[in-house]
């Protein structure tokens, strides 16, 4: 299990260092300074074993976690703890950045203390956490008997996720469907990988403890009502889904509060849900990705010293919908000397620190195309080696989700309380934007 | 209010002022006082002298000062164990608290402090803690058996936590559970032994059920545990599968690499027509492709897990090809692992896909990227013998970049496929032989000088290359010197008019002039060869290759296996077993994937039917040409004819050494070469990966051997203990080999069980002795006449003669064998039992009996105590006469019985030995007298071991 665990600033000084087992010294704290932070190359492993001691470590800006131990512990454990350590810091205090650590370093010291024990971890849901650590300080003294019972078998329940008693005056719910959509293309447009990756994000203020149902046009699903010919139109379209064609999903995964083995055995997503905002579920789609933009390239190389780009976009859905925050990556090589750019929308700029044009629009409606030519002047060099050409990159963002989901429904139940499914107000948002989306030139 | 200024304190006379203010009568500026110290401590400093005034703090209704006076004891108690006691009151007060909460703290911050004093304080309150009525408190009190088993395990176990913590398993509240599987599971590694885990199928019940209830982190614990669980037939495998399942849509990667886990391990034992078979290997894909969507850390973990689930079980993921092209921006570990599942994934199917991404990535920036990518490309050639032509033009391409590193790369790859496909793209050596001079990496020379020699005759000028190469020959690195030695003689059996001189030249430099070994041994053998008999030389060295196999870089099946049962892990992350990176017991236990059952074979008809009974079979043939180890001992060292001109006296040392100390790594690493192929290829990678070491004793060496019981084997009298490993599968490239000496009407025996856990065919078995203390040599050959197909065990009996060459050994009874197959040559020792030597004609006359016993001096003789052994005097004597052990003559004095003995051992020492036994005390005294002083040990030892069996 974890035996340490140590907090660094991005110059290797320690912030934070909990030991939890005997078998790490506080040499450990100076192995992973000085084998990995101060270390010349670049990191080639976020596992790395100095003399017999393993160090896992990610980067948040440039705060350093590390975890460390000398057993054969669970890998992929570690850094979703050190993930969700992260999470845990950020809903308490905001972004993680040095001087945050150092000013709530009682807290984290307390957090650690809760969240981790003898090296393995426990409960770490925040919304539990905040109920017993919180940056006053415990209540302790002033809790009643029932209330610190409520406390323990919340952290130590079923539900552990959400508290008993919560009331809210108006029940009102928000999904958001945030899909990022990824692609691949080759020079002559031949799509080499493309799929989406979605989340399902809800911020639920719902009174009680509500069991609710989600449903989404999953092919799986409809299928299987579409035979059994049951097709009940009050459990379509409830929240505005326009039922349209069903999309095959690759392969989800829920939060903790999803009950698995119902979705394993009837594919119904149901659930009790956290309190505020959380991650309902993450999908994976690969078929029938709609793809918002076509990238053309054209780059020529002229002599030794010249070369010219021309690149178009193409935007490919309805043309009453409009995409934001369009902006086109163009790699230009190191030796780059003079740039000049001539685009028909919107602004572009050669950005030398970065080595590329970089293409801006503020927006852009559906079916619709625009073009961008430069021409490169390049300093002779005798530089054997060939440009790496970089693919081309883009990123947006656009009104509806590119894998096609839609959310047919998200039905609520409390039984105890007296407010129904309909007085719920409910929100859906589609937002779909690009992940790493690529064309190669 | 922020906290960072207590990290900026630096003053001097910090400490003094600090002490003022813990001791200030103000609540807030105690606590503002601790929440300096432990800054202080956090940054490194030593503050250890403040602790009896923070100590001090502890009595305090102030939970956050409290649990920062808690982390400052944690870490300093150790350091001053005296006054920590002084906490002790206000622990065990707190132990006792209304809130829960304050219970949990002060349960879980006892047990982190390591002084035994306040240890034998905690059982008590730990006691009450793990019956708690609040879950919260019971679920800290599980944890904290585990701290404590770490500080005093006998503590544990004396006050009877481990039944505490068992009955938590049935706990009603599922993280418990969870905490007390945790707990167990790690307890249970230090005692791999120890039946802790008592997993049957009434707890594994116990056990789904709280799966689906607890927390991300608990459902790790349960499944990490229920992967150690081996069920009873493939219904149950199946049942627990079927509830696992669900796991793999869990938002927590480790809880889906765990599950991963256990549907791997109980996959095994599931049969492959069964529907269900098919079901699950199709829902495994894709959570694992999803697992690629995950953070880079992430990936990485998953990815290093994938690649071995590709070996495993190649049929899972051999569609999902793309997901594993290399993004741009991509990390560049990321971009290393998924280059190697291309590979692996490469196929007829994907190969045009594969091809054009790894084009692309040869113009990557990162230098071992590209490298790898070029590899790869050599790979896919290799392994898909339709896109081959492509391939070569690929690399061609990129030979045509000029990147140094390229072309290096590029060039060691294409002799390679020159090996797979003989005679087929040899149109580019032209090409190659264009860019010889910027080759600057040893293994690309050797490459390049490998396909100079090996095409000779279609390389005009190859002399020239050659020799340009002989220039600096002392520069260069061993691998490049052998291929160039090797080189040369080839050109010279094949064009001998022109070169002469230039074999010479390298022959006297690899011999004279060099001071490695290994090529001077190889060049005397070339010497030799060529100088005795060109023809058999050109047979040697000019012989037909042997292809190289496809599939490289592959784990070894049986370390694959246990890496499978360790998915998830660091093991898996490392690609190393636990035992390879764990200090102490911990992890150190091999795990294994369970065996199929269920299809009604039993384990021993099919060993029974296929094993050889060898005493009866007829002498085989020795090994015939082509086979390494039996080449080598038949090669002629008689001493030299006529144009050798020096021959070290090494060389007349005989075959034996071959297996003793200069010339193992001959064998070994280089043998390959000798026929003419490449060593040291990548291709060959495989082969080479177990370089010949001298084992160390296997097992604990002869304490082992002799402390087991069992009495199987009883052969005429002569003890032979059961057989032991001495051969692991994990050291021998799958074939595991145990044993035990048996002395049998006279004439000694070993016998030995060879079993194949490898994935392939294993043929052409031979054995070899060191030399040793008593001769000890094989009488005749190693008899497996049948191959020995995997999961085959075939068991041997093996004569031995004792006039083999003779060499002291340490310990004395230490025998060091070489076993060879088809795959490679494989060393271990193991130490023999003395009386296997000793003699029938053993009894001396009683007159020479007191003669000899006055003749040996006193300081000869050693004593020895044979403690609890129940046998009277007589039958002591008979149970040591089937061993060869000779009463010559009895006297009682009083309720004593003297036995004297005589024993000679097959070197013609004579032993003499007095053994006094009281009638009613089960200790023996053993007197041993010896013109040999060093045989007495291991006579003691013999006579404990006859006489305990």
């Amino acid at each position: 299990m974890i035996g340490g665990l140590f907090i660094y600033n991005h110059k290797g000084e320690v912030l934070i260092s909990r030991v939890y087992r005997d078998d790490i010294g506080r040499n450990a704290v100076d192995a992973f300074r000085v084998n990995v932070i101060h270390a010349r190359q670049q990191v080639r492993s976020p596992v790395t074993n100095i003399a017999r001691t393993s160090f896992f470590h990610v980067k948040r800006s440039n705060i350093w976690l590390a975890a460390v131990t000398k057993q054969n512990v669970n890998a992929a454990m570690v850094f979703e703890f050190l993930y969700k350590m992260c999470d845990v810091m950020t809903s308490y205090f905001g972004k993680i950045s040095e001087e945050n650590i150092k000013n709530n370093f009682v807290l984290i010291y307390e957090l650690l203390d809760e969240i981790l024990d003898f090296g393995y971890p426990q409960n770490s849901e925040t919304g539990a956490l905040k109920t017993f650590i919180t940056q006053q300080g415990i209540k302790g003294q002033h809790q009643t008997k029932e209330e610190q019972s409520q406390i323990t078998s919340q952290v130590t329940g079923q539900i552990g996720w959400r508290r008993e008693g919560i009331k809210y005056r108006r029940n009102e719910l928000f999904l958001d469907v945030l899909e990022s959509v990824n692609l691949l293309m080759s020079p002559q447009g031949q799509v080499l990988s493309a799929h989406v990756s979605g989340r399902v994000v809800m911020k639920s203020y719902l009174s009680g403890m509500p069991e609710c149902k989600f449903g989404m046009n999953d092919k799986i699903v409809i299928d299987k009502q579409g035979k059994g010919g049951t097709s009940d139109d009050a459990t379509k379209s409830d929240l505005g889904g326009s039922g349209k064609q069903s999309i095959a999903i690759d392969d989800c995964t829920f939060h903790q509060c999803v009950r698995l083995s119902k979705f394993d055995s009837e594919r119904s997503i149901s659930f009790i849900p956290p309190d505020g905002e959380y991650e309902l579920m993450r999908y994976r789609t690969t078929k029938d990705i709609i793809l918002p933009f076509r990238v053309i390239p054209l780059v020529r190389e002229v002599g030794r010293t010249k070369l010219e780009v021309k690149v178009v976009i193409k935007s490919n859905f309805k043309p009453s919908l409009l995409a934001q925050k369009i902006e086109v990556r163009i790699p230009t090589p190191l030796n780059t000397s003079g740039v000049q750019v001539i685009c028909m929308k919107g602004k572009a700029k050669y950005k030398a620190s970065e080595n590329a044009i970089v293409w801006k629009i503020k927006r852009m409606a559906g079916m619709k195309e625009s073009q961008i030519s430069a021409e490169i002047e390049l300093l002779p060099t005798n530089d054997k080696k060939k440009w790496a050409r970089p693919p081309i990159s883009m990123n947006f963002e656009v009104p509806f989700a590119p894998s096609g989901l839609k959310v047919r429904y998200l039905k609520v139940f409390e039984s105890k309380l007296n407010y129904s499914d309909h007085d719920v107000i409910k929100w859906v948002r589609y937002i779909g934007r690009s992940g790493i989306y690529e064309t190669r030139c | 209010m922020t906290d960072s200024k207590y990290f900026t304190t630096t003053k001097k006379g910090e400490i003094f002022e600090l002490k003022a203010e813990l001791n200030s009568d103000k609540k807030e500026k105690k606590k503002e006082a601790v929440k300096k110290v432990i800054a202080s401590m956090t940054v490194g400093k030593d503050v250890s002298a403040l602790f009896p005034d923070v100590v001090n703090c502890m009595q305090t209704d102030n939970l956050e000062l409290k649990k920062l006076v808690y982390l400052y004891l944690m870490n300093y108690a150790k350091s001053q164990p005296d006054m920590a006691i002084m906490a002790v009151n206000t622990f065990v007060k707190d132990c006792e608290d209304p809130n829960p909460l304050i219970r949990a703290l002060a349960v879980r911050t006892m047990g982190c402090i390591r002084v035994d004093k306040i240890t034998e304080y905690l059982c008590e309150p730990l006691r009450k803690c793990l019956k708690d009525e609040d879950p919260y408190v019971r679920k800290t009190a599980a944890v904290c058996v585990a701290k404590l088993h770490d500080i005093n395990a006998q503590l544990v176990e004396d006050q009877g936590f481990l039944d505490t913590l068992k009955d938590l398993i049935s706990d009603s509240n599922p993280m418990v559970v969870a905490n007390a599987v945790a707990a167990l599971s790690e307890i249970a590694e230090s005692h791999p032994n120890s039946n802790l885990l008592d997993l049957n199928p009434q707890t594994i019940n116990k056990l789904l059920t709280a799966l689906n209830e607890c927390t991300e982190w608990g459902q790790i614990f349960i499944l990490d545990c229920l992967a150690n669980y081996t069920p009873r037939d493939d219904r149950e495998s199946q049942s627990i599968c079927e509830r696992v399942t669900p796991r793999l849509s869990h938002a927590n990667s480790a809880v889906v690499l765990s599950a991963v886990k256990v549907l791997m391990k109980f996959m095994e034992m599931l049969p492959k027509d069964l529907d269900y078979y098919g079901t699950l290997l199709k829902k495994l894909a894709p959570p694992l492709v999803t697992l690629l969507s995950a953070e880079p850390e992430l990936q990485y973990v998953a990815l290093r897990n994938i690649n071995l689930i590709v070996q495993k079980r190649p049929e899972i993921l051999k569609h999902e090809m793309k997901v594993f092209f290399v993004k741009y921006n991509d990390p560049i570990y990321v971009k290393l692992e998924k280059l190697d599942i291309m590979i692996r994934l490469a196929s007829q199917a994907n190969i045009a896909q594969v091809l054009a991404e790894l084009k692309e990535y040869a113009t990557e920036v990162d230098v071992d990227f590209v490298r790898k990518a070029v590899r790869a490309i050599g790979r896919c050639a290799i392994k898909v013998e339709q896109s081959a032509e492509r391939c070569v033009s690929t690399l061609l391409d990129l030979i045509q970049t000029k990147v140094n590193y390229v072309v290096q790369e590029a060039i060691v790859v294409i002799k390679d496929i020159f090996r797979k496909y003989p005679n087929k793209y040899e149109s580019v050596i032209a090409t190659l032989c264009e860019n010889l001079d910027s080759l600057d990496e040893p293994e690309a020379r050797a490459a390049m000088i490998w396909i100079v020699g090996e095409y000779a005759e279609r390389i005009d000028n190859a002399d020239e290359l050659l020799e340009s190469f002989l220039e600096g020959f002392h520069d260069e690195s061993t691998q490049v010197q052998l291929q160039l030695l090797t080189a040369i003689v080839k050109l010279f059996l094949k064009k001998p008019t022109e070169t002469q001189e230039l074999v010479q030249q390298v022959l006297s430099l690899a011999t004279q002039d060099s001071d490695n070994p290994d090529l001077r041994d190889r060049g005397y053998i070339y010497w030799r060869l060529l100088s005795t008999d060109p023809v058999a030389a050109k047979e040697v060295v000019l012989a037909e290759k042997p292809l190289i196999s496809e599939e490289t870089d592959l784990i070894e099946p049986t370390l694959l296996d246990e890496l499978i049962c360790h998915i998830g892990t660091l093991a898996s992350v490392y690609h190393k077993p636990p035992s390879a990176f764990v200090e102490g017991s911990r992890g150190v236990q091999h795990k294994r994937l369970p065996a199929r059952t269920g299809s009604g074979e039993s384990a021993e008809s099919p060993d029974v039917g296929q094993s050889v009974s060898v005493s009866e079979a007829p002498p085989a043939v020795i090994p015939s040409q082509g086979d390494l180890l039996g080449d080598l001992l038949n090669l002629d060292l008689a001493p030299p004819t006529t144009n050798v001109p020096v021959v070290p006296s090494s060389m007349q040392m005989g075959a034996m050494d071959l297996l003793g100390g200069g010339l193992d790594s001959l064998m070994g690493d280089d043998s390959e070469t000798l026929g003419g192929d490449l060593g040291g290829s990548p291709a060959m990678g495989v082969a080479v990966g177990g370089a010949p070491v001298t084992m160390p004793a296997v097992g604990g060496g002869l304490g082992d051997l002799f402390d087991l019981g069992g009495g199987v084997g009883m052969t005429s009298g002569f003890y032979s203990p059961p057989k032991t490993v001495w051969l692991p599968a994990m050291k021998a490239k799958g074939l595991e080999i145990s044993g035990t000496f048996v002395r049998r009407g006279g004439v000694i025996n070993v016998d030995l069980s060879l079993t194949n856990k490898a994935m392939s065919v294993m043929t052409d078995f031979a054995i070899q002795f060191n030399k040793n203390s008593f001769g000890l040599s094989p009488a005749g050959p190693l008899q497996v006449l049948t191959p020995l197909s995997p999961n085959q065990t075939v068991e041997v009996s093996l004569p031995l003669g004792t006039t083999g060459p003779v060499m002291k050994m340490e310990p004395l009874n230490n025998l060091q064998v070489a076993v060879k197959n088809n795959i490679d040559v494989f060393y271990f020792s193991c130490h023999y039992p003395i009386s296997l030597l000793f003699v029938e004609d053993g009894k001396m006359d009683r007159q020479v009996f007191l003669a000899t016993w006055k003749d040996i001096p006193s300081e000869n003789e050693a004593q020895f105590q044979i403690k609890d052994c129940h046998l009277s005097s007589d039958a002591a004597s008979n149970k040591l006469q089937g061993s060869n052990i000779f009463t010559v003559a009895k006297r009682t004095v009083e309720v004593q019985d003297m036995l004297y003995q005589s024993i000679k051992l097959t070197n013609g020492i004579w032993v003499l030995a007095e053994l006094r036994i009281q009638t009613g005390n089960p200790s023996y005294t053993l007197s041993v007298k010896c013109r040999a002083p060093e045989v007495a040990q291991f006579v003691y030892q013999s006579y404990e071991l006859i006489l305990k069996n």
